[in-house]
This record gives structure tokens, C-alpha cells and sequence, in this order.
């Protein structure tokens, strides 16, 4: 059932970061997971790309998300998926990450996917393994995958990524999500604001390629794409902005402040939302939010970025 | 009887100020003779006599900042194989951190330490006690008697006294019997969750950052105190310009105080970390590369009086991690002349300069017959070839752990010879 369609090499054996990416190779990315949305809305979704090929995703911090379109996105191309109940591993018994991938890589699979609390850990894991590490997200560093989900969702919006305005709102500093959207859009032209109290907000921002805003009126002014952040619970209540609120009467999207944005801007959100936190309901679920189709890019990416790395490996071994 | 000469070396003592061509004769393991005076003079029969042209000898290294793992952490490093690293890098007197398991706050355990060393270690070995009863910050240990036990100074070794009250009561106190309070000033709740120099690199890495200013908050306190009590204090190691300055102030105003650096802190920068090298965790992180310079400067200028390894050994267990996961520390003792005589080849702090901070200030400071050549004083003393080159290779380690910010680091000058007491201790030969 394979329709096969010939893509430039994509040089990478892992995806680690949006750091190590050349525009070229996100283009490819992109393009390829153009080709992946088309077959999953096939009635029948599976192709054989990946048969045979064994992936594990191994989720040190639950995400239903995620790992769901990670899964998905596998069982599509043919793969074999097991998840790693982290909760009721070894891990909580005391084994550390490396042990753990060092255990993992002994039954030979081809993809490993890892989220993770800790900045570095799937740079720290691809050292140790000998196949693909896919990052799912490593502590406030980056996410590469949910970086190109937006940028595929932008494009089939606007048609294309260079020169748009787009304003990153909310809890940058503990953002993953921020960091690797922001590296991003700069590498493919856009132009990016980051919004938010400048509690959360990371040191030396102004040098990050983004013009900063403290008020999101001033922010949105103009801007194609509001991107949300989600805020932590355990941040809400003092600890870094005064309560919620507060933080949604000023930092909120709410009808009122998204009406200074342009008048076809898009609203994104990676999930999960707080309603009534960072985002009213009215839209979160309105005509200008494309919340689920990022749910749909997900998984295209996703299928995308296996496919790409798989033929890397695979160009490899022949070459080898 | 023993005599042992080493002629016409180039001699390095701080202590009198003197750099000069001459020889040392170290007769039953005290320094008889160093300088040019010792020049072509007759030696007694049975001496032996040893031609060290083109070689430099200066006083053993005084490292007044090292962990060890004895008693708790045998296997990251014991006493004896700390000090085989001392000797191999012309460290002849370490003075060791307190914070073991169990802490030696107790002076039973100051004759552990002792008791330990005089059995089994190659090198001079000063137990530091703790400041507070368990480094719980509250209760203040027995100082008098700790001191008259072997211990040469308080401190409380990684951790850092958040009660002004408790600081002043033990900087008050320990004037009484003039122990040197010795602190690391990172403030626990404003540095909290960070673990590398705050700013743009850190950001990017997304790695929590530590604010110059949880270094400089409670060092202004403890130097505020000192001026209050009279109490002498030192500043174990200080990363950040800000925190210079702060010192040379208290200075100016005639309070008791000193600072030292860590050699890390001389010869690196936040950059090191890289793609999140656990090694280069430490603390205080490495910083900007404008406060490293600051560092030097402030070494060259004497704000800074002096270098430690902070040898801090550490095993992958506690180092083969997640960055923000692993323990701080590296290992330096090995690595610490060579590193520093970095900044005497490209001319950044004379040579005289940075032995007497890496010997002869760190001695007067703690109290300790070290850091010189001057006629009666312990032979402690090394040889040196300033200029032969090498490179750090983690084979050649001595240390029980391997956690090295340099390795594969090409080093210039290396130490030939380790006497203490006379006695050789390391050779090359």
C-alpha cells in the first residue's frame, strides 16, 4: 500500500533538538509529513515503511499526548510499539537512565522515543544507544517534534512560515515547547515576540532572536499566530505570578486581547489547556483556534520524523 | 644523618620574596639552606647531590580546599590515594572539608582523620571541622577543642549557613581562639534548583540558572559580620567579580578576611559545559567569561589571596547523570600546579604571584609550617619543569575518581619531584 516518494537525505540518526536542524532539513521534515497527513486520512492508515522495526517509547513523565501520537504514529508505519511503564519500572526502584537505555538497547530496537524531566537526557541517552533517539521533550530544553507540528500546522495556514509575526505567550522559561519553537521560526524567517510577566521569562531573552513584550495588548498588536503556552499548576499560586486570576485578567487569551491581532491570526495551543487560565474557552474552541489540527500534525510529524531517521539508519548500514 | 642537595636550580619562595638561580640543601628533612647563597659552597660528605639546571623548585603546594571520601565515600577516595594525587601534583599539604559521612564535628573524629593520615598518607593532611553540630547550621561544634585536637579551620565544606545569627556567634567565638571561620557563600534559597551560571547559555540549554548575586548576598553578610566581630574569616571560593570587589572592600576597611578561587573558576568558563558535560558541574558554576578574567585580575591584585583545587572526587554513579541530576564537583589535585602555570605562560599573573597563592598564603592563613623555603622550615618542596609538555589522560589519574575537567587538556609544566619532609613522595624518575 506504499505510495513510494522520493525525499532528499535527511542526515541526522537522531532528532535531539530543533538546535541541530539546517532550514533545509525542516523543510524536508515538513514535506514529508505533508505526504503522511494524506495517508492518515485514508481508511486505511497503515503502510509498511517502518514493518519490522521495533520502537520504544520510554516516558519518565506522563504525557497521554504524546505518547499516543508517538504510538500511533509508529503502528502507521508498520512498526512494533512498546510503551515503558516508567511508573512501574526499575526506574522507581532506584535504576538510573543510563542502566535503564543500557537495557532497552540490549533487546536491539531501532527508535527510541524519551520524554524526560531533565535537560540533556536524550543527548545523554543517544551516547549510550546504538539506535535512533527521538527527543519527546527533556526538561525546559527542547521539543523538537511538537516544534514541527506547529510549524506544519502555520504552513497549511498561511502557506508558508517566513515573515510571519508570530507571539509565544505565556510561562517561556519553563518551556520546552518555547525554546525549540523559537529556534524554529527564526531559522524559517518568521518574526517572533515572546509574551509574558517577566517572571517567567529565562535570563538573557532579548539575546534569544525574539522581541519581548510584558503586555499582551502591545504583544498581539499585528501578530498572524497567538501561540498559548500551558502553565503549571504549581506555578499559579505565588510562586511565580500571584494567583490565577491575575494571571488570566492580564496574561489570559480572551476575545478582547485577541481582536488587536490580525483579524485571521490562528490560535495554537501544544495541550493540555487550562481553560479559564491561559485561554478562554470561547477560544480555545472558536473559528480562529486550530488547537485540534495540531492534534492531527502531530501524529503526520511524528510518522514523518521515524520515516526520515529509519532511512538514515538504513543508508548507514548499506554505506557501511 | 641525611643530606640532600639540588643545585643550581631556578628558586621560587614567596615567602621572601625570592626568584633566583641557586641551590637547596635540605639536611634530616628541614630546609638548611635555599637561595643563591648555597651556590658553590663544599657539602658533607654523603650528601646527595642532584644537578637541577633549567628546573625550578618551590614550595610544596598548600591545596587549603579538598573533599575526600574517608570516612563515607571510600570509594570515590580515600585519604591515601588523595594524597598519592597530592604528591604526584606537588600538593605537599591538603586541608580536608568536613562534610564526610560521618561529619567530623567531633574531636574523635578529628583523630580519625589524623590517625588515618599519619598511617597511610604520603602527604601533610589538616582536618577543617564543622562549624555547626552536623552542618544542620545551628548548634556551633567545640572549636577549642577541635582546634587542639589538629583541626586548622571551620567551615561547614559544601554547604553554606543561612542564619546571620549563628554566623555571628561563631565568627564572635572562634576570634577568642583565632580559628579561621572558612565559608562558601551560595545563598541555598536564591541559587535553589540551579546548576549552572545564569544567562543566555544556560537558557538555551534550558538548565535552571545561578544568579551572581546568591554568591555576593551572603558573602556581603559574612564580610559585615566579620567587620562586627573582629572575627577572622575566609571566603573559600568566590567566582564573580561582584564578589572581588566586596572583599577588597572589607579588606580596605581593615576587616580579617580572605578569599580564595578555585582553580576551575581561573581556567574555565561557562562555555565548558557544552552539551551538558556533567564534569563541568560544579560549584560555584563556572561563569561568565568576564568574571574568569575578574578572577585572574583579582588573584594578580591580591583581593584574591588563594587557589584551590576544590578537589571534589566524584563517581559515575553521582556524576553519570542528567546534568541537572549530577553531583557538583571535579576532581583537581593532579591537575592544580599545571593548570595554574597556565596563567604564568601567557603572562597573566606572575610566576612569584601565583605560587604564593597556591603555597605560601594558604599556609599563613591556616597556621600550617608550609608555603616556604626558609632556612628551618619543613622540606616541603618541589621540582618543577615549567615547561615540559603533557596531557591530561584519564589512565595516568591516581585519583579513586576520574571526574577531570581536563582530560585530554594539554598542560605546560610538570611536577618531577614531591619531597615532604625531606622525604621523596612522587618522582618522575
Amino acid at each position: 500500500m506504499t505510495e513510494p516518494q522520493a525525499f532528499p537525505p535527511f542526515r541526522h540518526r537522531h532528532l535531539l533538538g530543533i538546535g541541530s536542524l539546517s532550514p533545509q532539513d525542516i523543510e524536508l521534515l515538513l514535506d514529508r509529513a505533508e505526504a503522511a497527513v494524506a495517508i492518515s486520512r485514508r481508511p486505511d492508515k497503515k503502510i509498511s515503511t517502518l514493518r519490522g522495526r521495533t520502537q520504544i517509547n520510554l516516558f519518565y513523565e506522563a504525557s497521554t499526548r504524546t505518547q499516543s501520537s508517538f504510538e500511533l504514529a509508529g503502528k502507521r508505519l508498520g512498526a512494533d510499539v512498546m510503551n515503558m511503564a516508567v511508573a512501574s519500572s526499575a526506574v522507581k526502584k532506584g535504576e538510573t537512565l543510563i542502566d535503564t537505555a543500557m537495557t532497552l538497547n540490549a533487546m536491539r530496537p531501532d527508535i527510541l522515543v524519551i520524554r524526560h524531566s531533565a535537560a540533556g537526557a536524550a543527548a545523554l541517552l543517544a551516547q549510550k544507544v546504538g539506535c535512533s533517539v527521538i527527543n519527546a521533550g527533556d526538561g525546559a530544553h527542547e521539543h523538537p517534534t511538537q516544534a514541527l507540528l506547529d510549524a506544519l500546522t502555520i504552513r497549511r495556514a498561511k502557506g508558508k512560515l517566513a515573515r510571519l509575526v508570530v507571539a509565544i505567550c505565556g510561562d517561556v522559561l519553563h518551556s520546552r515547547v518555547a525554546r525549540s519553537n523559537i529556534i524554529l521560526l527564526n531559522a524559517m524567517g518568521a518574526q517572533v515576540r515572546v509574551i509574558a510577566p517577566s517572571t517567567l521569562l529565562p535570563a538573557g531573552i532579548e539575546r534569544m532572536g525574539v522581541e519581548r513584550f510584558t503586555r499582551i495588548e502591545e504583544g498581539l498588536k499585528g501578530a498572524d499566530v497567538v501561540m498559548m503556552l500551558r502553565l503549571q499548576r504549581e506555578r499559579m499560586a505565588g510562586a511565580f505570578v500571584p494567583s490565577i486570576r491575575e494571571y488570566f485578567r492580564f496574561h489570559g487569551l480572551d476575545a478582547a486581547k485577541l481582536k488587536v491581532a490580525k483579524e485571521d491570526a490562528i490560535v495554537m495551543h501544544p495541550g493540555p489547556m487550562n481553560r479559564g487560565v491561559e485561554i478562554a474557552s470561547a477560544i480555545a474552541d472558536g473559528p480562529q483556534s486550530v488547537i485540534q489540527e495540531q492534534v492531527e500534525m502531530g501524529v503526520a510529524v511524528r510518522m514523518a520524523v521515524m520515516e526520515a531517521l529509519l532511512e538514515t539508519q538504513i543508508g548507514t548500514e548499506a554505506g557501511a | 644523618m641525611s643530606i640532600v642537595v639540588l643545585e643550581k636550580a631556578r628558586i621560587i619562595d614567596p615567602s621572601r620574596m625570592l626568584d633566583e638561580i641557586g641551590t637547596v640543601i635540605v639536611e634530616d628533612g628541614r630546609v638548611k639552606e635555599a637561595g643563591a647563597g648555597a651556590l658553590n659552597q663544599g657539602f658533607p660528605e654523603g650528601a646527595t647531590v642532584k644537578d637541577c639546571s633549567g628546573l625550578t623548585i618551590m614550595p610544596g603546594l598548600v591545596d587549603a580546599h579538598v573533599h575526600v571520601g574517608e570516612p563515607g565515600a571510600e570509594h570515590r577516595e580515600t585519604i591515601a590515594s588523595a594524597s598519592r594525587a597530592a604528591a604526584a601534583g606537588g600538593v605537599t599539604s591538603i586541608v580536608t572539608m568536613p562534610d564526610t559521612d560521618p561529619v567530623i564535628d567531633d574531636v574523635a573524629l578529628v583523630e580519625f582523620v589524623l590517625r588515618s593520615a599519619r598511617d597511610t598518607a604520603l602527604v601533610n593532611v589538616h582536618p577543617a571541622a564543622a562549624i555547626t553540630k552536623g552542618l544542620k547550621g545551628l548548634e556551633m561544634t567545640e572549636f577549642a577543642l577541635l582546634q587542639g585536637a589538629g583541626a586548622v579551620a571551620l567551615t561547614e565544606g559544601r554547604r553554606t549557613i543561612a542564619s546571620a545569627l549563628v554566623m555571628r556567634r561563631a565568627l564572635t567565638y572562634a576570634r577568642d581562639f583565632s580559628a579561621v571561620i572558612s565559608h562558601e557563600t551560595q545563598d541555598p534559597d536564591l541559587a535553589s534548583y540551579g546548576v549552572m551560571n545564569e544567562g543566555l547559555f544556560a537558557s538555551w540549554l534550558g538548565l535552571p540558572g545561578i544568579p551572581r548575586e546568591a554568591e555576593l548576598i551572603t558573602l556581603e553578610r559574612d564580610l559585615s559580620l566579620a567587620r562586627l566581630t573582629g572575627g577572622a574569616y575566609h571566603a573559600s571560593k568566590l567566582s564573580t567579580a561582584i564578589s572581588a570587589a566586596a572583599v577588597s572592600r572589607a579588606k580596605a576597611d581593615g576587616a580579617d578576611v580572605t578569599a580564595g578561587v578555585s582553580i576551575n573558576n581561573l581556567a574555565l568558563n561557562e562555555m565548558d559545559v557544552g552539551e551538558y558535560r556533567t564534569f563541568f558541574r560544579l560549584t560555584p558554576p563556572l561563569r561568565a567569561e568576564e568574571d574568569r578574567a575578574a578572577m585572574v585580575e583579582a588573584l594578580k591584585s591580591g583581593a584574591i589571596d588563594i587557589i584551590v583545587s576544590s578537589h571534589d572526587p566524584q563517581d559515575v554513579d553521582t556524576k553519570r547523570l542528567p546534568f541537572s541530576e549530577a553531583a557538583p564537583g571535579a576532581i583537581g589535585l593532579e591537575t592544580l600546579l599545571a593548570a595554574a602555570l597556565r596563567l604564568h605562560h601567557n603572562g597573566e599573573v606572575p610566576l612569584l604571584r601565583l605560587v604564593e597563592a597556591l603555597s605560601t598564603a594558604p599556609a599563613r592563613r591556616f597556621g600550617l609550617d608550609a608555603g616556604t623555603l626558609k632556612p628551618g622550615a619543613s622540606a616541603d618542596l618541589i621540582l618543577v619543569d615549567l615547561d615540559a609538555p603533557w596531557v591530561v589522560k584519564e589512565d595516568d589519574i591516581l585519583s579513586r575518581s576520574k571526574n577531570t575537567c581536563f582530560e585530554g587538556a594539554l598542560m605546560q609544566g610538570k611536577v618531577l619531584q614531591t619531597l615532604v619532609a625531606g622525604r621523596t613522595v612522587f618522582s618522575t624518575e
